[in-house]
């Protein structure tokens, strides 16, 4: 680790542990995350986001868009080179200025019945994903991107344990694999519910290559949903810092005036 | 310390000419190092001031985000996002706006809960408690309306739950209701009434009320722990022979004493802006990050935090003109505690053993009804009755028990003090810490 590293993860460590308040939002949010799987997201891995944005622009950005995210803001927050990022990330035509935006018409334009959009084809239109993590949490979309299922029933053929009927078909299954559903016995009346997902066929990449895979994507829209977060990590540290010192010149200040008050 | 008219004389002339025709500076300096407050401050004397910083906090970063943020449905959240991201240092602006709404409401029940030990509502001071609830009263308002200008989602409803509050009124409760919203719904004539409401109608009321808070008090003078009145002690210290023993100048010795408190204070500020922003979603909600849709409710509808305990007020109550009859109370009644507790003794240091207990069981209802509000029994009573519990009976139990608590403590605290039922210990007849 780098010394401003260290710095910054103990500061954040003795805090943590110091801020009782903190511990119990931390237990609240943990009960809500029933049957999720910690993501283990790190967002101040550069080398993750980079990884996890190839994903997403490969998988993802053809039906979502990043509407409030710039790709010059990548490329610097990614340490990537503009053109890299047009090249690679950006929709054709783009410039480097733009938000990124997926290129997929979500209706029908003007009565165009030829020219039809996502509403149409998924029956809602694909949602925008730049605040998705901050909206679920980062282990709902790390879960929800590891337990589809081949679903014959669905119209895609695709369904989601954690979001059961998902309209989403699943892009990122040449790398997963297809997964197939293993049934509880139902009891009488109910449907029978879906005990645990098989790997049915394998992907291309082995289990554990692809967790990594989803978490550096999940790591990125994690980061896409606050961009913000890296600067305040990195200048935070800094802050503490400087208000821990003068705290303790305020202290001996005060200490020094009230020498008389007995 | 009721403050003494000081005349100060510049000796530079321009500041004399000033002097002689707006005495500034003699104003200044009768509220400041002419103003004489009690020696034995604690550690619950840091809220005053911790709340004056909040407030300029919040007119200072709320000027800027008044700068890019758009008011409109179809504009709010998206320029809230571009506040976030394109606007320079602007989610650190937005960001300490956000956790300076909540640390105010932190700050504020803090320092009435300490009024409430030290028996600082108690004449001469009924005033200076009376305009310090109209100051929680603007303060919950302005808070509301402030939740709402990002037109997320828990902004949409919970403006909606709010408004719809009004349709318990009686005949006109309907009408009542599309007069707030201008409309069937909370939407874009709401948002635009009240992005003008948050930001200038209701700062300017806060403003005036909290003038005169302090105009009051320093007419009267600050209570301390112990509950003495300074003025009425010896008088003479090597400040004058006229001053109070026990009082020290506001400046310098309250001003530096407060920097230290303030910088200690806004330590933790920055540990959540910078590190926990949301604080796991009680100081911004994970559904307000969806933009504002009046055709998909959030899975839970709920209040930020701090309306928690005057929301489970409400939800406690199965009828709603009863229910918001109820919360009204919950906050009226801590209007009328001066004339409730008929006690002579002030300080909870020499007051009877009910009253001790009278005041940590009122604190406890507070946070527990807070708990009920926030949904944290529904979340934690499966965890610990079974699966199968009856989560709607044992929660209402739990709520209505400590309501029950909450008006309990107002009740007993008119009878424990007017039938003379109180055993108070002798009050010193100065400060404590005196030499």
């Amino acid at each position: 680790m780098t010394k401003p590293a260290i710095v910054h993860s103990l500061v954040l460590r003795a805090a943590v542990a110091a801020a009782g308040v903190f511990l119990i939002a931390g237990a609240s949010l943990a009960e809500e995350g029933a049957g999720l799987q910690e993501a283990g997201a790190r967002v101040t891995n550069i080398t993750s986001l980079q990884s996890g944005a190839r994903t997403f622009f490969n998988y993802c950005s053809g039906c979502h868009s990043l509407k409030y995210m710039r790709y010059s803001r990548i490329a610097q927050d990614l340490q990537l080179s503009d053109d890299e990022v047009l090249k690679n990330f950006a929709t054709a035509g783009a410039k480097i200025g733009d938000l990124a935006v997926s290129n997929m018409p979500s209706k029908p334009a003007n009565g165009d019945e030829a020219a039809q959009g996502a509403e149409v084809w998924f029956g809602k239109a694909p949602p925008d994903l730049s605040l998705e993590v901050r909206a679920k949490g980062a282990d709902w979309v790390y879960t929800y991107l590891k337990k589809f299922y081949i679903d014959p029933t669905r119209p895609t053929g695709w369904n989601n344990t954690v979001f059961p009927n998902a309209s989403m078909p699943f892009p990122l299954w040449e790398l997963q694999g297809v997964q197939t559903p293993v049934y509880a016995p139902a009891k009488p009346g109910e449907e029978a519910a879906v005990e645990k997902l098989e790997l049915s066929t394998p992907g291309k990449l082995t289990p554990a290559q692809y967790d990594d895979t989803v978490r550096d994507l999940t790591a990125f829209l994690e980061y896409a949903s606050e961009p913000a977060a890296l600067q305040r990590h990195s200048i935070g540290v800094w802050v503490l810092l400087y208000l821990a010192l003068f705290t303790l010149l305020a202290y001996l200040l005060k200490l020094e005036y009230w020498k008389d008050v007995h | 310390m009721a403050t003494t008219p000081v005349r100060i004389q510049p000796k530079n002339r321009l500041l004399a000419w000033i002097e002689e025709r707006l005495p500034i500076l003699s104003f200044l300096s009768s509220h400041t190092s002419e103003y004489y407050a009690p020696k034995n401050f604690n550690f619950w004397y840091y809220f005053g001031s911790l709340a004056l910083l909040v407030l300029v906090n919040q007119i200072v970063t709320g000027i800027f985000l008044t700068m890019f943020y758009k008011p409109g449905a179809d504009t709010a959240f998206a320029s809230v996002e571009y506040i976030m991201r394109d606007v320079d240092w602007g989610w650190l602006i937005r960001y300490m706006h956000e956790v300076g709404a909540s640390m105010f409401f932190i700050v504020v029940y803090l320092h009435m809960f300490r009024g409430l030990m030290y028996g600082s509502y108690k004449k001469p001071r009924e005033l200076v408690w009376i305009l310090g609830m109209l100051i929680f009263l603007a303060l919950m308002a302005e808070a509301f309306m402030g939740y709402v200008l990002p037109w997320g989602n828990m902004s949409f409803w919970g403006a909606k739950v709010i408004i719809s509050l009004f349709g318990a009124v009686p005949w006109i409760g309907d009408t009542l209701v599309q007069w707030i919203m201008g409309d069937f719904n909370p939407a874009d004539a709401t948002l635009n009434r009240f992005f003008s409401l948050h930001v200038i109608a209701l700062p300017l009321v806060l403003l005036l009320l909290v003038v005169l808070h302090l105009a009051a008090l320093h007419e009267v003078g600050s209570n301390n722990p112990d509950g003495v009145e300074i003025k009425k002690g010896p008088k003479g210290s090597r400040f004058g022979a006229d001053k109070p023993a026990d009082g020290i100048p506001f400046h310098p010795y309250y001003t530096v004493k407060d920097l230290f408190g303030v910088a200690f204070f806004l330590i933790i500020c920055a540990f959540i802006i910078f590190f926990e922003p949301t604080v796991g979603g009680w100081f911004l909600e994970h559904d307000n990050f969806i933009p504002a849709n009046s055709l998909v409710t959030p899975a839970e509808i709920k209040p930020v935090w701090y309306f928690t305990p005057f929301y489970a007020m409400l939800r406690m109550i199965p009828a709603k003109l009863p229910g918001v009859i109820i919360m009204f109370l919950g906050i009226a009644v801590l209007f009328l505690v001066p004339w409730l507790d008929r006690g002579r003794v002030k300080s909870v240091r020499y007051r009877g053993l009910g009253y001790k207990i009278g005041l940590g069981l009122f604190a406890l209802s507070f946070l527990m009804l807070g708990a009920v509000g926030a949904g944290l029994t529904s979340e934690y009573i499966p965890a610990w009755f079974g699966a199968h519990a009856d989560v709607t009976t044992i929660e209402n139990f739990f709520g209505r028990f400590w309501l029950i608590v909450y008006f309990a403590c107002f009740v007993a605290l008119w009878a424990y003090t007017y039938f003379g039922w109180e055993k108070t210990k002798p009050v010193p007849e100065r400060v404590t810490t005196h030499d």
